[in-house]
């Protein structure tokens, strides 16, 4: 396999629809987005924005039907994935592109003990033995911080506490050593200091086996914390990308802005949260022109008719806005 | 006895079953704790999962009664109240629970649950009608909804509409159990700036519960941190924001993305054990701190004695030997 340019995921204008009786829901509607090794790319987005899909259609997880591909590919090292077999997209899926769910609960198996789960993946994609896989898990233990102890690896996963099951998770997903790892709200269902220990994990996995990470979150506070680039993707579409730094300090578009303004904190104390009124818009029926504008303070006419293009303003920092000049 | 709500030295224990192991297997969810809330203000409780947070409020809110210690709400001793009238005191005091999805029955329409408690309280069809649709105009979902079920709205919504059944009570006490955790970040605002507004406008004291340090610190007048069924630090929102002490705290300060200080916070590999306020504590062995095995301060004398509230200065309060001894 060879790698064209050092971009290890490409998505172009991805296009996604679910037909449903009711009408046509428009999941993804054109996103672009770029992962290169050892880069932790955050998507920020509330629940309804698309998220999800994304991460699934990466790793072929989404149903067709019910969903359609309108358009667009998804290169991983210069290869599409849409379209590609069953058999095939098997190999990669948890061999090359590995994910981590948000509720390490629901996702590890509760009859089976963690080492079985573990080896289970060892066995299938690098044809290890047994006591190979065994010796193998036991190693990917300690990475994750949980030791080399048997005792995790013949535990169920309801004699774990979440944290432990997050990172068993995530010992899970790096075993066969992938070079990309999808991280789908990872903390979200951990306490503030366990949260910080599973991102500084993910941090230091970055850093030693050089994988691109696809961090999906909705709190900004820890994408700030973990991210090198953001997008933000609202309704289907990404309304802006940029580098960590530029994306907190010089936030272009009206949505980033006010998704920053509504986070609460002790300095706001006494005034009114900025909140933003009305709620995030149905994948059936997604407003004529931006499908911020029925929300936005800044909308004007041309925002309701006119879908805005994507605009570079220099630095790889790109928004989608009329009212950005 | 002057402030509205006055909970001293609560205690609740979760006995184990059969007759001989009924004590040994006991927990202490919550251990001594004591806490009074000013009227109209809001009084934020911070801690992890499994701290004790959830059983201390079905404690003071005598769902689960608790199994020592004193609630007083308006002056008035729940522990001394009969079945009957604690049913009826119950009006005053109503809570909203974490996840909306699972506190409204998908098998009544918004309506019938709002109209529930009223029939509790005896009020006619007409009077009934008219405070659900105040109750639901109040907290900004259109009345002519009311005949949707739960599955119609969307999770702001179901919270605004737990809310308001809440309300429909007329209570003076509210308790929110992370009434905005399970919400998108966009939504929260909302629900945040439209409890404000209630509390200002009906004169609600809240008792605001919350794992999520920006949240409480942006609403409360007055905060506790708890750890393992324990208060370890209370104080006014500036003094716990401005000077944090026990080392619990700082550790849970350090862990707010964008705020780490300290470099211990840095090693991702420190066992589970220590860093979740996961295990409660045996009733056994309890003359040690209960902090002591993370704690990065720990000495001899905190696995000796157990540390209590002790002021430091004005309301802040800290239960740490080291800090103590220091003053």
């Amino acid at each position: 396999m060879t790698v064209s340019n050092n971009n290890l995921l490409e998505i172009k204008n991805l296009d996604i629809s679910f037909i449903q009786a009711r009408g046509a829901a428009h999941a993804l509607r054109g996103i672009d987005l770029t992962i290169s090794s050892g880069e932790i790319l955050a998507l920020v987005g509330e629940s309804g924005s698309g998220k999800t899909v994304t991460s699934m259609s990466i790793m072929g997880l989404v149903p067709t039907p019910p969903a359609r591909v309108n358009a667009g590919s998804l290169l991983f090292k210069g290869e599409e994935l849409i379209g590609r077999p069953h058999a095939e997209m098997r190999k990669i899926r948890g061999n090359e592109i590995a994910m981590v769910f948000q509720e390490p609960a629901k996702y590890l198996n509760p009859s089976l003990k963690i080492g079985e789960q573990i080896t289970e993946m060892l066995i299938l994609h690098l044809g290890m033995s047994k006591r190979q896989a065994v010796e193998k898990s036991l190693e990917f233990l300690d990475v994750v911080g949980l030791g080399k102890s048997r005792r995790v690896l013949n535990a169920y996963p309801h004699e774990l506490s979440g944290g432990m099951k997050q990172r068993a998770m995530i010992a899970m997903a790096i075993c066969c050593n992938p070079s990309l790892l999808l991280a789908d709200e990872p903390t979200t269902a951990l306490d503030v200091t366990l949260q910080l220990q599973i991102l500084k994990l993910i941090r230091s996995l970055k850093a030693t086996f050089s994988m691109g990470i696809l961090f999906i979150s909705h709190n900004l506070g820890i994408v700030r914390e973990i991210a090198d680039r953001v997008s933000v993707i609202y309704a289907g579409k990404i309304v802006e990308s940029a580098s960590n730094k530029a994306l907190f300090e010089n936030t272009l578009h009206p949505y980033t802005s006010a998704l920053l303004q509504s986070i609460p904190d002790a300095k706001k104390r006494g005034h009114r949260l900025r909140a933003i009124p009305g709620s995030v818009p149905d994948a059936e029926n997604i407003p004529q022109g931006c499908s911020f504008h029925p929300r936005c303070a800044l909308a004007s006419d041309r925002c309701s008719q006119e879908i805005p293009m994507t605009k570079d303003y220099g630095n790889g920092h790109s928004a989608a806005c009329h009212m950005v000049q | 006895m002057n402030r509205f709500v006055e909970i001293v030295n609560l205690e609740k224990t979760y006995y184990g079953h059969g007759f001989f192991k009924r004590s040994k297997n006991a927990v202490k969810a919550v251990d001594r704790v004591s806490f009074g809330i000013e009227k109209k203000s809001v009084y934020g409780l911070v801690g992890e999962s499994g701290c004790g947070k959830t059983s201390l409020v079905r404690s003071v809110l005598y769902l689960d009664p608790p199994t020592d210690g004193e609630v007083w709400v308006d002056n008035t001793l729940l522990g001394g109240l009969k079945a009957t009238e604690l049913r009826s005191f119950r009006r005053r005091m109503q809570i909203v629970f974490q996840d909306p999805n699972s506190a409204l029955n998908p098998k009544m329409n918004i309506q019938d649950s709002l109209e529930e408690g009223l029939f509790n309280r005896g009020l006619d069809n007409s009077r009934r009608k008219e405070l659900v649709t105040r109750m639901l105009d109040l907290v900004g979902i259109s009345p002519s909804h009311s005949t949707r079920y739960p599955h119609e709205f969307s999770g702001g919504q179901k919270q605004r509409i737990v809310i308001a059944r809440a309300l429909c009570m007329e209570p003076d006490f509210l308790v929110l159990d992370e009434p905005v955790s399970n919400l998108d970040v966009s939504i929260q605002a909302q629900i945040i700036n439209l409890l404000q507004d209630l509390k200002s406008e009906l004169g609600l004291t809240y008792l605001f519960i919350s794992h999520d340090l920006n949240l409480v610190a942006y609403l409360s007048d007055q905060i506790a941190v708890m750890y393992k069924g324990r208060l370890v630090e209370t104080g006014s929102t500036d003094e716990i924001m401005g000077h944090p002490m026990h080392p619990y705290t700082l550790k849970l300060f350090s862990s707010i993305p964008g705020m780490q200080t300290t470099p211990a916070a840095d090693d991702f590999t420190a066992p589970e054990a220590a860093a979740s306020g996961g295990d409660k504590k045996p009733l056994e062995g309890a003359n040690v701190c209960s902090y002591c095995d993370p704690c990065p301060m720990a000495g001899q004398e905190c696995r000796g004695q157990e540390p209590q509230l002790e002021t430091i200065d004005g309301s802040h309060k800290v239960a740490c030997l080291k800090l103590a001894n220091h003053n």
